[in-house]
């Protein structure tokens, strides 16, 4: 199993590819929308390479409520369990 | 009737020879060619192996992330009209809230759009389902992209247009842009035409319908308008813009002024969907409604940025044209094609030749035709073959553009003193 670190880290580098945002930037706490400036859009480019980098489903009345990193990364840890 | 002066207060180019308007200027007064062979894998099962490709890749000059939510059409255009918006200076004006948006319109042409986005979408959709289809396709895929990102860059807020009329559509943006400045719809409108079809798919399609030369010798004399040789175009890519403006307008911010649009000639041939008029009717008529617009005396225009393509119909039906529309006076117009060089940029190819064009008014000189080696007898024209001074004075200049479909478009350009 992944740790949290492991795919906050990995999750970072995603975001980073898709929206540009520094990869230390994108911390627990954070905001997608209004810490990281993700539009809609690349939030969807996000959670569908998540979707392929963790080997789960995001299904999208879903996404709407992964308002924060931490929040993305707890969903990936319960679906992975 | 008295009408609005049009102006060109800024130029952008990125081009097969090229990445920006000063190294694509020195190239082609150098007779330089841009065509190269395709290293892309695909391109060993294609009967054409060729093309004009970019020469600076605009992912190296783009932001990274802004790059990749681009199609490569609106990467290309947004590159040369960066450098454009900063040649007029209107940049700083915008930035100092100076220029009223509101006035200010985009006329960027293509001919086909975001063709590789669709095409790689379509190869995703297959390969991996319909999830991994890119949210951002449509927005980078819309024909009207490039048009959209450069109105997002320029502030315009009084016209986003994007004609679209195959090889003429770059020159259909120019023209249209002067109808909105001179209809008081808009200041300043940035226009052009940017294209980026080097992919397998319209690369087979135009080799199939045998538009494409298949001459495997050196790649930098494939491209021959007017050669006895030549036997189809070569594919280029790239975007043009020009900032165009009321002369009231240019005036009242002391802008530079490089030359004068005088007016534009559009037609339709009504003959065939893809082979011009033998006789080149269309396009005459197309120079003539140009030289009217301008009220043009013939014995003024001394150069002529030709479509000419280096196919065997087109070539020789140009020079007609020119014969029957400027009489006599075509003895002294130095013509010449600048696809010689850069390939053909089909949406792009009457911007970047509209560009060349300007240039050539002022700074006096005819880049050369390239690999005329042999000029055909049919065609009665003085081609540059090595750079050639014009004249000083108050000169005027043509560059003609014409699209499968049977569009036609001449655009009159005027020195400026």
């Amino acid at each position: 199993m992944a740790t949290t670190e492991e795919i906050r880290s990995d999750l970072a580098d995603i975001v980073n590819e898709v929206a540009g945002v520094e990869p230390n930037e994108v911390q627990l706490d954070k905001s997608f929308v209004d810490d990281l400036d993700v539009d809609s859009l690349s939030m969807v480019e996000v959670v569908v390479a998540a979707e392929e980098k963790f080997g789960v489903t995001i299904p999208d009345d879903q996404v709407k409520n992964l308002t924060t990193v931490g929040d993305a990364v707890s969903y990936i840890e319960r679906a992975q369990a | 009737m008295s009408q609005t002066r049009v102006v060109v207060t800024g130029l952008g180019v990125t081009s097969p020879v090229g990445g920006d308007v000063p190294s694509t200027w020195e190239a082609l007064l150098a007779g330089r060619s841009g065509v190269r062979p395709l290293t892309q894998d695909w391109a060993e099962t294609l009967p054409v192996k060729i093309a004009g490709t970019a020469l600076v890749d605009p992912t190296v000059v783009l932001e990274r992330v802004k790059a990749r939510r681009l199609d490569r059409t609106s990467q290309l255009a947004l590159v040369a009209a960066m450098e454009a918006w900063a040649d007029s200076g209107l940049d700083a004006a915008q930035a100092s809230g100076d220029l009223d948006g509101d006035r200010v319109g985009v006329a960027m042409a293509s001919g086909i759009g975001g063709v590789t986005t669709l095409l790689d979408n379509y190869d995703t959709l297959r390969e991996k389902g319909p999830r991994r289809v890119s949210p951002l396709a449509v927005p980078m895929l819309m024909p009207n992209a490039p048009a959209a990102n450069v109105s997002l860059y320029v502030g315009a807020r009084a016209a986003v247009n994007t004609p679209v009329s195959a090889c003429a559509s770059g020159n259909e943006g120019i023209a249209l842009a002067v109808d909105q400045i001179r209809l008081g719809r808009a200041d300043v409108v940035v226009a052009g035409g940017t294209e980026a079809a080097i992919h397998p798919l319209p690369m087979a399609a135009f080799a199939n319908m045998m538009a494409l030369s298949k001459n495997a010798g050196d790649p930098t004399t494939v491209s021959r308008p007017w050669d006895t040789a030549r036997d189809g175009f070569v594919l280029g890519e790239g975007a043009g813009v020009l900032v165009l403006e009321s002369e009231e307008h240019a005036r009242a911010r002391g802008a530079t002024i490089y030359a004068e649009v005088l007016g534009a000639g559009i037609t339709a041939d009504s003959h065939d969907i893809a082979q011009p008029d033998p006789e080149g009717r269309g396009g005459s008529r197309a120079i003539r409604r140009a030289l009217a617009e301008a009220d043009l005396d013939p014995a003024r225009v001394k150069h002529v940025n030709a479509h000419a393509t280096s196919t065997p119909l087109g070539d020789i039906a140009e020079g007609l044209m020119l014969h029957a529309t400027l009489g006599a006076a075509v003895d002294d117009v130095v013509v010449t094609s600048t696809k010689s060089m850069t390939g053909h940029l089909l949406g792009g190819a009457g911007a970047l030749e509209s560009v060349a064009t300007v240039l050539a008014l002022r700074h006096r000189r005819v880049p050369p035709t390239i690999n005329l080696d042999d000029q055909d007898p049919q065609v009665d024209l003085d081609i540059a073959t090595t750079v050639r001074d014009l004249p000083d004075g108050d000169i005027a200049a043509l560059n003609n553009s014409f699209g499968f479909g049977g569009a036609n478009v001449a655009v009159a350009f005027g020195s400026w003193s």
